[in-house]
C-alpha cells in the first residue's frame, strides 16, 4: 500500500516536472514577430529582437549549459571565471565555518540558559533584541571592523545561525522531563555527568531541530551575503552572471543552490533521526 | 528493637497559594520505621503521599522539620535510598542493560566495564528479564519497564527502597508476580521499604505497618495499622487467614468514611503519638501508644 503510494507519487512528480519543462519550452520558443529595424540597430539588439527569440533561455539551453558546467566544475580562469564547483565550494566552506562557530557558541550557552533560571532571565533581553536583526544589517559593521570581506561573510553566517540553535538548545534543556533529572539526582550523579548523560541525550532531538533550522537560514543568507561582498562564492556567481546578462547561468545557479540546500537539510535530518529516541 | 532507622520528625510542606498565602499539604508529621520493616502508606489522592516519599528520597525539602535516617539528618538524595518511580522513569535512549548499568556506574565509579555489566546482569536476571537486555524501554511492556525500574533500584544495593505506587499501572497478574518478587527480595536482603499504594490487598500482603493518611489539604497521619498476619503469609491464601477481613475492613472503613471525617471528629490527635492499631478477631482496638509497643510488643495481642 505504502510502496504503491510512493510509486504513484513519483509518477505524479515526473508528470508535473515534464509539464513544467514543456510549458517552459513552449513559452520561451521564438515568437516570430520580428521588429522592423535597420541592420545596424538589429546587430545592436542581438537575436532577442531580430529573430523573435525570447530573452528567457529555454530548458534545452539550460540543459546544454548545465552539461558544460558539469563536465568541468573546477576550472579556474581568473577572478571572474571559475567553475561552479569552486564557487559552491567557497560558499559551503563559509557556511560550514560560520555554522561551526555558531554551534560552539550556541550549544554551551543554550545549556547555561536552559539549566540556570538566573541566566535565562538575565540574557533574555539581549536575545530578544538581537534575534530579529537581519543578519545582513551586520554586514557594514562587520566589514568596517573586520576589514576582510570573506571573514565578514562568515561572521554574518555565524550571527544568523546562532539564534535558532541557542533558543532550541535552551528550550530543549529546560524541558527535559523532571523524572529523568530525578533519576540522576537519586543516583547522586554530578552536574557535569548529568549534563552529558541525561540532559544532552534528552534534549538532542530539540537541539538538532534548531541546528537544522540554522543550516537552512545560513544557506539562505550566504547567497545574499556573497552578492554584497563579492569575489567568490555562488552568490557572487549569480550576481556576476546577471551583470553578464547570462540568464542561463543564473538559472543553473538557482537550481544548484536549491539542490545544495536540500542536501544540507537532509544531512541534518539524518543526524536528527539518529538521536531521536522512541518513547 | 527500639531503633528508629527512619525517623520523620515534625515535617511540614507548604506551597505558595494563589492569593499570596500558603497552602499546607501537611503539618507536623511524625513517622518512624525500624530497620528491615516494610511500611505502606495508604490515603486518598492528593493527600501528600508522594510529597512525603519525595522528602524521604531527598528530592523535595520539607518547609519545616527533619528526616533522620540511620542517625543522620538527610541532606538531598543519596545512593543509600533508591527510588522506584511510579512512571518507571527509564531513560528511553538507553537499553535495559544501559539503564541498570547507569545506576551501577553511578555507585561504583571506578568499576570496569565487564564488572559493571556482570553486576547489572545479575539484577536483570533477578527480576526475570534475561534475554531482554538489549531492548529499549519503548520495546517493553509496562510490567517489564517496571521490572527494569526495580532492577535499577536494587542494583545499587540500597539501605532503603522508596516506592511510589510501583505497580498501579499494571494488570493484576503482573502485579501479583512483581509483588511476590519485591517481597522475596526485601525479606532476603533485609531491605527497609517504604511504599505508597492505593491497593489495600497489596498493603496487607507486603506491609508490616500500614500508615493511614487523612484527606488533604492539611492531611495527618491518622493511625498506624500493624499487620497481624504471619510473616510467611502467601499472596494466594491471604484471605484465608482469620484476621484478614478484620484488617481489610478496618482499612477500607478508614478510606471510605473516617479519612474524610477524621479532622472534624478527632480533636485530641497527637501527631507525635499516633495510635497503633492491630485489628484482630473481634473489633479492632487501640492497643498501645508507640512507647509501650516498643517495650513489650507481645502484650498487644493479649488485650
Ligand atoms: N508544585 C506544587 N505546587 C502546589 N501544590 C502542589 C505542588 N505539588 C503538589 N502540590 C499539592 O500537594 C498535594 C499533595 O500532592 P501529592 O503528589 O503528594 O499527592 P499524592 O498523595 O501523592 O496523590 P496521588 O495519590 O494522586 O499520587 C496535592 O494536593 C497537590 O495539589
Ligand atoms: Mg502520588
Amino acid at each position: 500500500m505504502t510502496s504503491s503510494l510512493r510509486f504513484r507519487a513519483a509518477i505524479v512528480s515526473i508528470v508535473l516536472f515534464a509539464a513544467f519543462l514543456g510549458i517552459w519550452h513552449i513559452s520561451t520558443r521564438g515568437t516570430g514577430t520580428v521588429a522592423n529595424m535597420t541592420p545596424e540597430y538589429a546587430k545592436l539588439m542581438g537575436l532577442t529582437a531580430t529573430a523573435g527569440k525570447s530573452a528567457m533561455p529555454g530548458p534545452l539551453d539550460v540543459g546544454a549549459k548545465l552539461w558544460e558546467h558539469l563536465k568541468s566544475p573546477f576550472y579556474d580562469n581568473g577572478p571572474n571565471d571559475k567553475g561552479l564547483g569552486i564557487q559552491l565550494g567557497y560558499s559551503i566552506a563559509r557556511v560550514g565555518l560560520g555554522y561551526f562557530l555558531a554551534v560552539i557558541v550556541a550549544i554551551p550557552l543554550g545549556f547555561l540558559i536552559g539549566m540556570s533560571p538566573l541566566f535565562s532571565k538575565a540574557l533574555d533581553p539581549f536575545i530578544q533584541v538581537l534575534k530579529p536583526i537581519s543578519p545582513l544589517a551586520w554586514m557594514p559593521l562587520a566589514l568596517y571592523t573586520i576589514k576582510d570581506s570573506s571573514i565578514s561573510a562568515i561572521f554574518v553566517i555565524f550571527i544568523c545561525s546562532v539564534w535558532p540553535m541557542l533558543l532550541n538548545t535552551s528550550f530543549g534543556v529546560a524541558a527535559v522531563r523532571k523524572e529523568w533529572i530525578n533519576v540522576a539526582r537519586t543516583l547522586e550523579v554530578g552536574t557535569v555527568r548529568r549534563a552529558f548523560t541525561v540532559i544532552l541525550p534528552a534534549a538532542a532531538p530539540t537541539i538538532l531541530t534548531g541546528m537544522r533550522i540554522s543550516i537552512g537560514i545560513a544557506w539562505l543568507v550566504i547567497v545574499a551575503a556573497e552578492m554584497l561582498v563579492g569575489g567568490t562564492g555562488i552568490g557572487y556567481f549569480v550576481w556576476n552572471e546577471w551583470n553578464n546578462l547570462s540568464i542561463t547561468n543564473v538559472i543553473i545557479a538557482i537550481l544548484l543552490i536549491g539542490i545544495v540546500g536540500m542536501l544540507l537539510d537532509q544531512i541534518l535530518a539524518r543526524f536528527t533521526r539518529m538521536v531521536t529516541f522512541p518513547e | 528493637m527500639t531503633d528508629k532507622f527512619i525517623s520523620i520528625e515534625g515535617i511540614a510542606r507548604r506551597y505558595p497559594g494563589a492569593d499570596g498565602g500558603q497552602i499546607s499539604v501537611f503539618e507536623d508529621l511524625w513517622l518512624s520505621m525500624s530497620r528491615g520493616e516494610f511500611g505502606c502508606v495508604i490515603g486518598h489522592s492528593g493527600c501528600g503521599k508522594t510529597t512525603v516519599l519525595n522528602i524521604l528520597a531527598g528530592l523535595d525539602e520539607p518547609s519545616e522539620g527533619a528526616v533522620i535516617v540511620d542517625g543522620q539528618a538527610i541532606e538531598g538524595t543519596s545512593l543509600d535510598r533508591a527510588v522506584i518511580f511510579q512512571s518507571h522513569a527509564l531513560l528511553p535512549w538507553r537499553t535495559v542493560l544501559g539503564n541498570v548499568s547507569y545506576a551501577v556506574t553511578s555507585k561504583w565509579r571506578n568499576w570496569d566495564r565487564a564488572k559493571v555489566k556482570a553486576h547489572a546482569q545479575k539484577f536483570i536476571d533477578l527480576v526475570g528479564l534475561t534475554g531482554s537486555e538489549h531492548k529499549r524501554p519503548s520495546e517493553l511492556s509496562g510490567g517489564m519497564k517496571q521490572r527494569v525500574g526495580i532492577a535499577r533500584a536494587l542494583s545499587i544495593t540500597p539501605k532503603i527502597m522508596l516506592m511510589d505506587e510501583p505497580f498501579s499501572a499494571l494488570d493484576a497478574l503482573t502485579r501479583g508476580t512483581l509483588q511476590d518478587e519485591v517481597r522475596r527480595i526485601c525479606l532476603e536482603t533485609g531491605q527497609t521499604a517504604f511504599m505508597i499504594t492505593h491497593d489495600v490487598d497489596e498493603a496487607i500482603y507486603l506491609a508490616d505497618k500500614i500508615f493511614l493518611m487523612t484527606n488533604g489539604p492539611g492531611a495527618v497521619l491518622a493511625e498506624i495499622v500493624e499487620n497481624p498476619l504471619p510473616k510467611d503469609r502467601g499472596r494466594i491464601d491471604l484471605h484465608r487467614h482469620p484476621y484478614y477481613y478484620a484488617l481489610r475492613n478496618h482499612i477500607v472503613d478508614f478510606l471510605v468514611s473516617r479519612s474524610k471525617t477524621f479532622a472534624a471528629t478527632v480533636t485530641n490527635h497527637d501527631p507525635r503519638n499516633v495510635p497503633i492499631v492491630r485489628p484482630g478477631l473481634s473489633e479492632p482496638t487501640i492497643v498501645a501508644s508507640p512507647k509501650m509497643i516498643e517495650t513489650s510488643p507481645a502484650q498487644t495481642i493479649a488485650r
